[in-house]
């Protein structure tokens, strides 16, 4: 199904939205008013955006870390990511996990945790019972070019392939994992070498184009639906920022940084609907001006939210 | 056991470098392996400037693969190499976990090779919202091990001596330097050659009242408590900073409870089967006669260690808890 106007300029606003999110995070975390640490994807939005909005509502995402983009796809608001990063009471961890770790089931939103990448073999998890159950649904999950380097990736990637479980396997590649480049993670020239290893398909794409990205995982994605299996998906595109906001990437070379600057996928979706005749300054100033009012109102209503009580801590260990 | 050297201050994040720096100049068998340690220097820094020095080969960026980086080091100890792998937080050694307890562990026991190998890992609660996975304490997780040893530093002398002890020993040890003292806690530390033996407690404050026993940063925090009552309650309180998990120095801490007759031990790892409850069992069997009350333990909580301060103060036991601890066991 092709993209629709209206999708395009969807694509973009998230993209959008995604960034002035960061943004706000990154000054909010400056300033000591954040519970953790914070990791962003600057730079990489297309994919997170791309990918989730390909999926149906009812198809589930595991995400990474620097996934912004997917969960404001599936509906999860800014106030509600505010307020998981400020650990408040009423957010999706309580304050007992921090980041991005949103788990949401009732929008198909596994929450990862910090060792990489074990979101990978649950999403497989996630299909196998969609196959098992018949139902024409799709896992998705998400992991950086580092992550690939651990065998938690080899088993589920292997299995999944076996038993031809309909799951996207959407890597990031971002440059970097904290400080270590790609050479030092792989001996192949890319991740997606590995797809025929494993007897399933694989494509790379330019992760920073974000109507590449939601392509890509939509092919994917109805091959899954059709008992096809699994894909690999390599997304090329490159972390704008520190690994976190404490790391000043001074490994990072200038020349690199600038070369992707270029790049910058809000920027360059931007253009191709101006070009299209879709996108003019009129929408831009309106678009600016209501990301700016809304996430000002999310950061507010989440400062404003209850902090956890002490006696919380005991809660939640099982279930009822 | 020092060699004639002076003592200078350190932190205990410049004590654990150099043990590492002077092993590493000593025997040429000795090698770094890890995530982001050469150029990066480590996450926190440990070994920054290390690969300039020693170069790639004795220092080397893994890929992100704990399990094979603990297997790789076992396989290179066997062959005569001195491996120390760091794993990035202690948390992820959860990844490497198989070849510890199945192959690693095991080797010396079934076939009679020793396997001089190091892992050190950061380890415990930050007071800084490290959250889940960056603030556990898993020494109860390798106890339950036999066939490898664990160390806990809990001040710089220790931090540097232990770990030149570990990298000497022909057997793996776990070391977790506590991430909360390495720039927090400065202390004397020998300029030579410093050597503090494995499985040897120390009386960190002698004391008449009562006995902490304590390790790691719960060492650092019942001093803390012990100095508050001192000076506000006159309760003389003793701590025995334990320094080696496994083998662990019971003679020592009975020998304090005869003295003291009563004993709290602090740990932060989770309560239930922590380590502290085999320190608490083993007063309880052979130190019953000297008991003027019952072992108190006092412990993380049974849940997973939460981000948001609110609640991470609420899991971890501080030097006031451990202080109300020690006036109930007082009055007892
Ligand atoms: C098993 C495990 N080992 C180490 C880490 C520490 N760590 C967190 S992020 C990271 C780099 C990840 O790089 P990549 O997968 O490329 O993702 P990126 O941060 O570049 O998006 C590392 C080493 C971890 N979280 N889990
Ligand atoms: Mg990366």
């Amino acid at each position: 199904m092709p993209l629709t106007p209206d999708d395009r300029r969807q694509l973009y606003r998230f993209m959008c939205l995604s960034r002035a999110v960061e943004d706000a995070a990154w000054a909010l975390a400056g300033q000591g008013r954040l519970v953790g640490r914070l990791y962003t994807s600057h730079g990489q939005e297309a994919i997170p955006v791309g990918a989730a909005y390909a999926l149906r509502p009812d198809d589930v995402i595991a995400p990474m870390y620097r996934d912004m983009g997917m969960h404001l796809v599936r509906g999860v608001a800014p106030v509600e990511v505010f307020a998981q990063y400020m650990g408040k009471r009423g957010s999706s961890n309580a304050g007992k996990d921090s980041g991005l770790h949103i788990g949401d089931m009732a929008r198909g939103i596994v929450g990862m945790i910090s060792v990489l990448p074990d979101s990978l073999p649950v999403a497989v998890g996630v299909a196998l019972a969609f196959k098992l159950r018949r139902e024409p649904r799709v896992a998705l999950t998400s992991f950086g070019e580092g992550a690939a380097s651990t065998g938690a990736f080899h088993e589920a990637v292997n299995m999944a392939a076996v038993m031809k479980v309909p799951v996207v396997l959407v890597c990031e590649n971002n440059g970097w994992a904290l400080s270590t480049p790609p050479e030092r993670e792989f001996a192949t020239a890319a991740i997606v070498d590995r797809a025929p290893a494993y007897g399933i398909p694989g494509v790379q794409v330019d992760g920073n184009d974000v109507e590449a990205v939601h392509a890509a995982v939509a092919e994917a994605a109805a091959r899954a639906r059709a008992g096809g299996g699994p894909t690999l998906i390599e997304c090329l595109t490159m972390r704008m920022r520190g690994h976190s906001i404490i790391d000043p990437a001074d490994y990072v070379p200038r020349a690199q940084l600038d070369a992707w600057a270029a790049r910058d996928p809000l920027a360059g979706q931007r253009e191709r609907l101006a070009a299209a005749g879709l996108w003019d300054d009129a929408r831009e100033a309106a678009l600016q001006a209501e990301l700016r009012a809304e996430v000002d109102a999310a950061v507010h209503a989440a400062e404003a939210m209850e902090d956890p009580l002490p006696g919380d801590v005991h809660t939640g260990v099982f279930a009822a | 056991m020092s060699t004639g050297s002076a003592m200078r201050t350190l932190t205990y994040h410049e004590a654990v470098r150099e043990a590492l720096w002077q092993a590493m100049e000593a025997d040429p068998a000795v090698f770094l392996m890890g995530e982001d340690i050469a150029a990066y220097g480590g996450v926190y820094k440990v070994t920054a400037g290390f690969v300039d020095r020693f170069g790639a080969d004795r220092v080397i960026d893994t890929p992100i693969a704990e399990n094979a980086i603990i297997g790789a080091a076992t396989g290179a100890a066997l062959v005569g190499m001195r491996p120390i792998a760091e794993i990035q937080f202690a948390d992820f050694i959860a990844c490497g976990l198989d070849p510890l307890v199945n192959m690693t562990s095991t080797i010396h026991y079934r076939w009679g090779q020793p396997v001089p190998l190091v892992v050190r890992a950061p380890a415990g609660a930050t007071w800084a919202s490290a959250g889940p996975f960056h603030s556990q304490s898993p020494e109860a997780w390798f106890a339950q091990i036999p066939g490898l040893k664990v160390v806990m530093p809990a001040t710089p002398a220790d931090a540097k001596g232990l770990l030149t002890a570990a990298i000497r020993d022909p057997n793996p040890v776990i070391v977790l330097e506590q991430k909360y003292l390495y720039r927090r806690l400065s202390g004397p530390v020998p300029e030579g050659e410093h050597v503090v033996p494995l499985g040897r407690a120390a009386v960190a404050r002698p004391g008449r009242d009562a006995t902490v026993v304590a390790w790691g940063s719960m060492a650092f925090k019942a001093l803390e408590a012990a100095r508050m009552l001192a000076d506000g309650d006159g309760i003389d309180v003793e701590v025995v900073d334990l320094r080696t998990i496994v083998p662990w120095d019971r003679d020592a801490v009975l020998a304090s409870v005869a003295r003291t007759g009563r004993a709290v031990v602090v740990y932060e790892a989770h309560r239930t089967a922590g380590f502290g409850a085999e320190v608490a069992a083993t007063i309880a069997e052979d130190g019953f006669a000297d008991l003027d009350a019952p072992v108190v333990r006092l412990a993380g909580l049974d849940t997973p260690i939460p981000a948001h301060p609110v609640l991470e103060a609420a899991y971890l036991p501080d030097e006031h808890a451990i202080a109300d601890a020690l006036r109930r066991l007082v009055a007892y």
